[in-house]
């Protein structure tokens, strides 16, 4: 064939050394080894070519943490992460990694940014292939991966912080189930109980409601189940018929009812309605709190002897409401009453005209009640919560994709299938029960960067990685006391001992901040100590027992262990003392920034108003809190001066000495 | 082969997208035109790196007499990474374009490109641009939201009121690029660290070096040296022979 034996040889010696060189060829043509030359080539002509020639390595590099699973290879072709100087290079993949809450060194790549580490291609790394699931993450998720260790709040993650917000107060949570390291998620909303709903409502607006919560208030959060007619007619048959009357839930007034709405409105401004419940003002826009529902169209919806049973006393009809019991009378329950009932929108139920149900409607509207999981959510009597109604969502973040239906044209991507999830749910399958919600498009994202953590990974990474979130507390002060705190809903607001809401200040350690005669006149009648403050504490028209319930147990229970309340006199400091008090106020340390001392000439509106504050405040809390405010009370804005002992009696002989008018009322 | 055949099914689709959301427009869209492309809103945002601006962007199509054109065709444009839901359309009925803007991943300036067309085939742009935050900025939003912007933004919004007019001296909003450039690292940090005196300057700004952590401080400058207008410009640099 070749003619002779020597040239058959030479052939395929020939053969032989082209086959062996397919493999150094194969090195020679890669794509890193290309970009490490172009590299060169790059720094080559910048002024700190010298530098950064001595910090390249070339060939394959390495990032290989074995505790965590780790070994990135990103750096062989991303040369330039640790290059602070390389900031300026726009061109990927030379640019400086920005800066970072952990080293490159100690974390790897792969942790936060997902993608393939070993590979050594571009395509393999960054996006999915056949054997590896898991692209890069887009940069708007890239915050979720800090969730994967960090169970608090971090102050720099605004998004995941969000998205856990959402998850536990948008209602994922009555369906999902969602274990942490053991632990299951606990919603934090309260949708109401149905049991009793015919005292409330009637069948009209629970049909107009349920077919489209948004058309009565575009607050609401009850998501849209897309129920037909019939459905709405038959789940608001049942509803109503499933109804059990309770006793004190309503109430007919024997006082006249005033038509007059001015007097309303102004009842509804002095108990300070507006920091829970918004109302839709003339421009459209929302105005008020979110703790409650929005009361826009509330005349549409309640039964005024109801709203008035509800006004006395909210914990009848709702015993854990968020709602404080205010001690109305019945004047103003009738004023308030008839206010709220003129909040109606003609059109709401215009065109909704219900017959009278039959037996199969109301056994037809329990079973889709079943089917919907309404009880997941809703109390309703006879009807048990479902257990696992939805899947559960512990290991989303790492869900096989294969097991995953996506929509056309939609990239096969956990975290596009998790967004798409919430925005459409039903399009993904007409039969999915799970329902329209009305989050933004920010919010999506938020929530996509709450769940994608709850992934494989963040369960292998070492313990001693993780730091763990706030527990939850379920604090509950005793007593009397106690009970008095429960009906007016103080944690509604307030937090004590970790247990509470975060719209008014940390109760924890009032007992060692404020003076008892302060105290009970502000629980007589409160006045606002910030000026540019708007949501504000009511008034709850308690009785002078009451007051002296709550105040006693304030002092004594709510106390630092840190501060003797008696350690420093009330009032008495040396004149000379309290003009240098002065002098640092308002010089050194320009407290009037902030602060307001006399009305005439400061105007600080920031911090409390100090006007009265020797009325107000222990002369031992100013001082040690003039020395250390975050050690009082963590987060506080005002900032730590690192005063002397000195500056700090004589600054708190200074506030002692004002003592504002509150002084005079305490002495009546 | 199999990627050729792929990129010309994706073309396809692309192209017959394209004609379906054209279509119900075509009619009005040979006919009208503008001679002017304004800002309604929506420029000048801020936003994490990736993520969607949180207000859309709004701009409007004029025409000679300064009237609303209702129909005319707006297209979207900026550098890459840089997404619009949706790219393109036609003004509505108050002759304004709306759109969902998200950012691209690295953090730093967007220069964003609407256009329209005139009665000449003259395309007539108008250049907007917005701001994306990386880690670092992210962080010093925050701790601006919380310690510095109540007296050193001089708007106020229904839930802060600021205290900007109630200060004697005032001081400077973090967009004040023009004397916040000039000052050097070192000084915002001895300004935030220790105070106003620290640089001679007023005691009514009070020093956060015990309160904030060192990478906290490093934060904030890094924040207001993203949001400073005009742009910060570092003053080096050996990196430019």
């Amino acid at each position: 064939m070749f003619g002779d034996s020597v040239r058959a040889f030479g052939v395929v010696s020939m053969l032989f050394l082209i086959s062996l060189a397919i493999a150094p060829a194969k090195n020679h043509f890669s794509e890193w080894r290309h970009y490490q030359k172009a590299y060169l080539r790059m720094i080559g002509d910048r002024g700190d070519a010298i530098t950064l020639h001595r910090h390249f390595q070339g060939g394959l590099q390495q990032i290989w943490l074995p505790e965590l699973g780790v070994v990135d290879r990103c750096t062989t072709c991303h040369v330039g992460l640790k290059e602070a100087s390389l900031s300026d290079v726009g061109a990927q993949p030379f640019r400086s990694h920005p800066v970072s809450p952990h080293k490159l060194d100690q974390f790897g790549c792969v942790i936060c940014h997902r993608g393939q580490g070993p590979a050594t291609t571009v395509g393999e790394a960054h996006y999915s292939t056949l054997a590896w699931e898991q692209p890069v993450l887009p940069a708007k998720y890239i915050e979720s991966s800090c969730g994967q260790c960090h169970q608090d709040s971090l102050i720099g993650t605004p998004q995941l912080n969000q998205g856990r917000r959402l998850l536990a107060q948008g209602g994922c949570l009555h369906c999902h189930t969602v274990q942490v390291r053991g632990a299951t998620l606990q919603a934090t909303d309260a949708p109401p109980p149905l049991s009793h709903i015919a005292d409330k409502t009637t069948r009209e607006w629970i049909y107009a409601w349920i077919k489209d919560p948004q058309a009565y208030a575009a607050s609401a959060k009850m998501p849209n189940f897309k129920l037909h007619d019939e459905e709405a007619r038959d789940i608001s048959a049942f509803l109503i018929a499933n109804s059990t009357p309770l006793t004190d839930d309503t109430l007919t007034l024997p006082v006249q009812k005033s038509a007059d709405l001015g007097a309303g409105a102004s009842l509804y401004g002095e108990s300070f309605c507006s920091s829970c419940h918004a109302v839709q003002n003339a421009a459209g826009n929302l105005v008020g709190g979110d703790v409650g529902p929005e009361l826009t169209r509330v005349g549409n919806k309640v039964k005024t002897e109801w709203l008035e049973g509800w006004l006395r006393n909210p914990r009848v009809y709702d015993p854990p409401t968020a709602m404080p019991h205010y001690r109305f009378n019945n004047q103003q329950i009738a004023t308030l009453s008839g206010f709220l009932m003129s909040k109606t929108d003609s059109d709401l139920l215009a065109n909704v005209h219900l017959d009278p149900a039959t037996p199969e409607q109301i056994a037809h509207g329990k079973r889709l009640v079943m089917d919907y999981g309404c009880a997941s959510c809703h109390e309703i009597g006879g009807i048990k919560k479902p257990e696992n109604f939805a899947p559960e969502l512990s290991r989303i973040g790492s869900k096989p994709i294969t097991q995953l239906l996506f929509l056309p044209g939609m990239p096969h991507t956990i975290f596009d299938y998790i967004a798409g999830k919430i925005r459409n749910p039903r399009a993904f399958s007409p039969g999915l029960k799970m329902p329209q919600f009305t989050f933004t498009t920010a919010q999506i994202d938020a929530l996509t960067t709450a769940l994608l953590p709850l992934n494989e990974r963040s369960r292998t990474l070492p313990p001693s990685l993780l730091v763990a979130g706030a527990t939850a507390s379920n604090y509950e002060p005793a007593g009397k006391a106690g009970q008095l705190m429960h009906d007016l809903a103080c944690f509604s607001c307030h937090r004590i001992n970790g247990h509470g809401g975060d719209m008014a200040p940390d109760l924890s350690l009032e007992g060692s901040a404020v003076q008892r005669n302060w105290l009970q006149s502000f629980l007589k009648n409160p006045s606002t100590l910030r000026p540019a403050l708007i949501r504000r504490m009511p008034r709850f028209n308690l009785t002078d027992a009451e007051i002296n319930e709550l105040s006693d147990y304030i002092l004594t229970v709510y106390q630092s262990p840190s501060i003797d309340r008696d350690s420093l006199p009330l009032s008495g400091y040396p004149a000379v003392q309290v003009e240098q008090g002065k002098q640092l106020f308002y010089s050194k340390y320009a407290c009037q920034s902030c602060h307001i001392v006399d009305t005439k000439a400061d105007k600080g509106y920031i911090g409390p108003t100090l006007t009265q504050v020797g009325s107000r405040l222990n002369a031992a809390w100013i001082f040690h809190w003039l020395k250390n405010p975050q050690g009082l009370r963590p987060g506080t804005i005002e900032p730590n001066r690192q005063m002397s002992d000195e500056e700090a009696e004589q600054l708190t002989a200074y506030l002692m000495s004002l003592k504002g008018a509150a002084k005079k009322e305490a002495k009546k | 082969m199999s990627r050729l055949l792929i990129m010309t099914i994706g073309l396809g689709l692309i192209a017959t997208g394209c004609a379906r959301k054209g279509k119900p427009s075509s009619a009005s869209q040979a006919a009208v035109f503008g001679s002017a492309i304004v800002e309604s809103s929506g420029g000048k945002q801020v936003a994490a790196a990736g993520a969607v601006l949180p207000q859309p962007l709004v701009v409007q199509v004029n025409d000679d007499q300064g009237n609303a054109v209702v129909g005319a065709r707006v297209e979207l444009s900026a550098e890459s990474g840089v997404t619009f839901d949706p790219a393109n359309g036609v003004t509505d009925s108050s002759g304004q374009f709306t759109a969902n803007v998200s950012l691209g991943g690295m953090a730093g300036r967007y220069q964003i490109r609407a256009s329209t067309v005139n009665k000449s085939q003259k395309r007539i742009d108008l250049k907007l641009e917005e701001i994306a935050l990386g880690y670092q900025e992210v962080l010093g939003q925050q701790l601006n939201g919380r310690y510095c912007e109540r007296c050193h933004n001089p708007e106020s919004t229904p839930e802060r009121v600021s205290n900007y007019d109630n200060l004697e001296v005032k001081p400077h909003p973090f967009t004040e690029g023009d004397f916040l450039n000039k000052m050097s690292e070192e000084d915002l940090n001895a300004i935030i660290s220790h105070g106003g005196p620290a640089l001679n300057k007023s005691s009514l700004m009070p020093p956060y070096g015990y309160t904030l952590s060192k990478s906290e401080v490093q934060a904030l400058i890094a924040y207001i040296r993203a949001m400073s207008d005009p742009p910060y410009r570092p003053g080096l640099s050996y990196a430019t022979k």
